[in-house]
């Protein structure tokens, strides 16, 4: 393995050039990668927020947001500032503790899945073995978070809004697990990075889809249900609920709400990439272009562009699949909540389990090509 | 004392009173909701102090399992219970609480005994860290077959037995006077038809 650019190492040997101790170092060293990832995944939210706007404008021939900044990019700034100048409210016969610990169950398992996204080999904040099941683990903490805060608001359409989103969110977790399980089946491990590294080598052509079609099938509705994206955003159906769970909520616990969903979508999408499409593996990849040109793979600045083009891949990838969401929003009505439930349990289970099964036989069979 | 473990003794000891002050609120709330959220609470502590114990897998697990499965239903039943009833004080409850109170700390003691007095064997081998799910996937399928699969068969018990009581093919359109179909009936707040209430 290429132990490529250590920054970590490279950080803490320069603070100790200045005289500072090595577990002082470490520890300077230790918030920076988390102070990033989430200044990142903030800087992300808004760009999907702004996506979303102008897709969603698109699709309905307006313009979208056009004078707050260049093509309107500044938009989802706006709207944050917006929210922080707001009142919070609290409901007078609202469970006050409830009401307030609600949003912020709902964010905190979200920012922390971040741990988990690989945007290199070694850009990452922490190669845990339990890498994805981590992931589903922290995100079946969420629809507690919804429970309360639908409870706390004391009102029935915030209470029907988190009984759905917690229904939901049960029912799709289920096939979402079995689909993951079949990927680390084929890559024999759960850490992200083992499971890009297994896809890499060929290119497009090493990528997951090819080998596990029907299971990204299921990881993306799967994925899109866990979000409560259309055509699953039956939680904040707003013609029959006002608007879910948050319908009491105001300022910056609304915020919160607002926040933790376009994470959970960017969180998703940057998901499927890296199961399916390869993470930050390039479409040709790139130690193919560098050997034909002999540059050795050890030349610093061809590390240094192989992470740029890393990060750049997986966001690019990750923006199609955001894309793509949003247009299924604008133009894809929403299903019944028995649909859903039926969608989920009678097809989604057992075509996840059939997937999981002939994964198990193909990879006992073609051991070569299926990860032995 | 280097850095890690001081964060380690830091972390144990708020992992440690957090599951123990959330546990002590679960029994000692009136509220049935607050005690099924901090239910959620004591479970998550005890994954952290899993974690504390290098054994990432149980502590992901306990998240996925505890937290997201079962606390989960836990309060989505709670929701969902359709009854109507005054809380009634049960007459004595002093004295009962009294007594509950000194059989769990006579059980605690017990236990307290036996975890002091027991001679742990505790295995010198270094923690399997990361590799931790193989090496349980090993177990399960190797020394540990048979309880692994009569677990399996325990879950399906309890799923069938869920469906059977779940299901409910027997709704009376216009009830026997004689009571005869109560019996097939959930004890549940009868149903009022939604225009029930403008045809007077």
């Amino acid at each position: 393995m290429n132990p490529g650019i250590d920054l970590q190492g490279t950080f803490i040997e320069s603070l100790q050039g200045f005289g500072i101790p090595a577990g002082a170092a470490k520890a300077i060293w230790m918030p920076l990668p988390m102070l990033i990832v989430l200044v990142g995944s903030t800087v992300a939210v808004l760009i999907a927020v702004w996506m979303e706007r102008k897709v969603s404008a698109a699709a309905q021939q307006r313009i979208g947001p056009e004078y707050i900044g260049p093509l309107g990019i500044l938009a989802p700034l706006a709207d944050g500032l917006k929210l922080v100048f707001k009142e919070d409210i609290i409901p007078a016969k609202a469970d006050k503790w409830l009401f307030t610990f609600g949003p912020m169950i709902v964010v905190i398992p979200v920012f922390l899945s971040f741990l988990i996204v690989p945007f290199g080999e070694n850009l990452l904040i922490s190669d845990v073995g339990m890498g994805v099941f981590l992931w589903i683990a922290l995100s079946s903490v969420v629809p507690i978070g919804l429970l309360m805060s639908g409870y706390a608001s004391n009102n029935k359409y915030s209470l029907l809004g988190g009984l759905r989103a917690t229904a939901q969110s049960l029912a799709y977790e289920i096939p979402l697990a079995l689909a993951v399980m079949a990927i680390a089946m084929m890559s024999n491990s759960l850490s992200t990075v083992d499971i890009v590294q297994h896809q890499s080598g060929y290119g497009l052509l090493g990528w997951n889809v090819w080998r596990q079609p029907v299971g990204f099938i299921i990881f993306f509705i799967a994925a899109l249900a866990e979000c409560e994206r259309t055509p699953f955003d039956l939680p904040e159906a707003e013609e029959e609920l006002v608007a879910g769970y948050q319908t009491e909520y105001s300022g910056m616990k609304f915020a919160l709400f607002y926040l933790g969903s376009y994470v959970n979508l960017t969180l998703s999408a940057l998901l499927v990439s890296i199961l399916y499409l390869g993470g930050w593996e390039a479409p040709i990849p790139v130690g193919l272009i560098s050997s034909t040109f002999n540059i050795s793979d050890a030349t610093p600045w061809l590390q240094v562009v192989t992470g740029a083009i890393g990060i750049v891949m997986t966001l690019l990838k990750t923006y199609a699949l955001v894309f793509f969401i949003v247009l299924i929003r604008w133009t894809i009505p929403r299903v019944r909540i028995d649909q859903l439930l039926n969608l989920g349990w009678k097809f989604l289970l057992p075509v996840a389990l059939a997937n999981l099964l002939a994964t198990a036989g193909l990879k006992l069979t073609f051991p070569a090509f299926f990860g032995g | 004392m280097n850095l890690a473990e001081g964060v380690q003794i830091v972390s144990f000891g708020i992992l440690a009173a957090a599951v123990l002050i959330s546990a002590l609120g679960v029994v000692l709330l009136k509220n049935v909701v607050y005690s099924a959220f901090l239910l959620g609470g004591s479970f998550i502590s005890m994954a952290g102090l899993y974690f504390l114990l290098n054994a990432d897998f149980v502590a992901a697990a306990q998240v996925l399992v505890y937290v997201g499965a079962i606390n989960v239903l836990i309060l989505f039943a709670i929701m969902l219970v359709n009854k109507q009833e005054e809380y009634v004080v049960v007459k004595g409850a002093g004295v009962r609480q009294v007594a509950t109170a000194l059989v769990c700390l006579g059980l605690f003691a017990l236990l307290g005994t036996m975890v002091v007095s027991t001679p742990w064997a505790i295995s010198s081998v270094a923690p399997a860290g990361d590799g931790s799910i193989v090496t349980i996937g090993i177990h399960f399928f190797t020394d540990f077959l048979l309880p692994f699969e009569l677990v399996s068969v325990l879950l399906l018990i309890a799923l069938v037995g869920a469906i059977v009581l779940a299901r409910r093919e027997f709704v009376p359109e216009n009830l026997s006077p004689s009571g005869e179909d109560e019996a097939l009936m959930l004890p549940e707040r009868p149903r009022e038809m939604v225009s029930s209430r403008d045809d007077k």
